[in-house]
């Protein structure tokens, strides 16, 4: 599986969505999508540091590297430039 | 204001500490005179018990039941299994830190096992337990509603978490199902004593590590720029009691957060993001950003990470005192599974 689709199944089975069926488009802005709450968010910096072994400090730690697939996906290709897509 | 160290779970060995005897020998045992009263007493001030023992599971609590004290323990850990692991595993399931716990055992060796593995655990032999009742770590200032249900909540946790691992579908339909209220309002004069209980007790989601006295928050209750704020919730289960509280002072351009604390009891309800919710809003409506003093403790990573991603930026640093600030530019609405009252 790709990173986009890794990351989509990631948000699909842990946001709380608003919307029963929910659909993640790569832009979509998940803060608007569902509720992130405390644990869905120490639940999403744990997925993404182990999966793509890279450490999350606190300057990572901002709503805009998180906000959506894209960039997520940005996020970790800048801190892993070896990263393949 | 620190030293503050409260005991928040009495760790018991049973053969030979909590009773004369050793089961497993065919001893006819019986309870240490007085143990029941501290073991009742301790309950009472909201202080949770619980066992490490070795031995079998099944004859323990038999005994136990005979002596009507099975009630008392949580997750009691009978086994063959090093103690330190024992303790390990409750301190995992009831969620509090380490050094909160007390171990009660009348074997140095198990003691110093304990210790060497959890060097945080405060360790006694087994003949003190006569003066357990007057030691301070064990008298908590206060004793709240709150703690004297303490043990009773702590049950209805674990039957909720049951339910939950017998769930089948989402997160969100479960929390759904769980008919959660969650009430925000100002704080009265008898939420004082929980509040401070809440200061001393509440690590993980602590946004400064600041503890504040009953005087303190009494002082502050009369002051007209400061709005203490106290959060309770409940669902089908029972109630939680009063789970979070809030000081914030107001100023022309900013609503300050000087304190935020939610019990890590309700962590995973995502409470604590909507008390941060309603902040904003208020803030919002009477033209105001909202700022929070954070202070990394070591612990509120938790509490740190919640704050980033509710959209507030650092924009102070000092040390380890930071200020963040919201632009009140994105709220997060209420979700959907969650009856919100606000004051």
């Amino acid at each position: 599986m790709g990173t986009y689709e890794k990351i989509r199944q990631f948000l699909l089975v842990n946001l709380l969505a608003y919307d029963d069926d929910l659909i993640i488009e790569d832009d979509e802005n998940i803060f608007e999508s569902g509720f992130v709450d405390s644990s869905f968010a120490m639940q999403l910096v744990a997925f993404v540091q182990k999966e793509y072994q890279i450490e999350v400090n606190d300057e990572d730690l901002d709503l805009s590297n998180f906000s959506s697939i894209n960039s997520i996906v940005e996020f970790i290709g800048r801190k892993n430039s070896i990263l393949e897509i | 204001m620190c030293g503050l160290k409260e005991i928040k779970c009495v760790v018991w060995d049973l053969d030979n500490t909590v009773w004369d005897g050793i089961i497993l020998e065919g001893d006819e045992v019986k309870l240490k005179p007085g143990i029941k009263t501290v073991i009742e007493t301790l309950d009472n001030r909201g202080i949770l018990n619980s066992i490490s023992s070795k031995g079998n599971y099944e004859d323990a609590m038999q005994k136990l039941k005979e002596f009507n004290l099975h009630k008392y323990f949580l997750y009691p850990q009978i086994s063959w299994n090093a103690k330190s692991i024992s303790i390990a595993k409750i301190q995992q399931i009831l969620n509090i830190s380490m050094d909160t716990f007390m171990f009660v055992d009348d074997q140095r060796f198990e003691r110093d096992e304990v210790r060497s593995e959890h060097p945080e655990i405060l360790c006694i032999a087994a003949e003190e337990y006569k003066n357990m009742l007057s030691c301070p770590y064990l008298k908590p200032k206060f004793i709240t509603q709150d703690s004297k249900r303490r043990r009773l909540m702590y049950m209805e946790d674990n039957q909720r978490k049951k339910d939950e691992d017998l769930f089948n579908g989402p997160r969100k339909d479960f929390l759904q199902s769980l008919n959660i209220h969650f009430t925000i309002s100002e704080a009265k004069d008898d939420d004082l004593e929980r509040a401070e209980e809440l200061t001393i007790r509440t690590n993980q989601l602590n946004a400064t590590g600041k503890t504040y006295s009953y005087d303190e928050l009494k002082k502050i209750m009369g002051s007209e720029s400061h709005r203490l704020l106290a959060c309770e919730m409940r669902d089908k289960y029972g109630t939680y009691g009063k789970i979070g509280i809030a000081l914030t002072e107001d100023s022309e351009d900013y609503v300050h957060i000087k304190l935020l604390l939610m019990s890590c009891r309700v962590m995973s309800f995502g409470v604590g993001t909507v008390l941060l919710s309603y902040i904003m809003q208020e803030a919002r409506k009477n033209g105001q950003k909202v700022r929070a003093d954070f202070k990394h403790t070591g612990r509120n990573k938790i509490m740190y990470t919640t704050f980033k991603f509710g959209n507030f930026k650092e924009v102070l640093k000092n040390e380890s005192d930071i200020i963040l600030e919201n632009d009140v530019s994105f709220i997060q609405d209420f979700p959907p599974y969650v009856k919100v009252t606000t004051p």
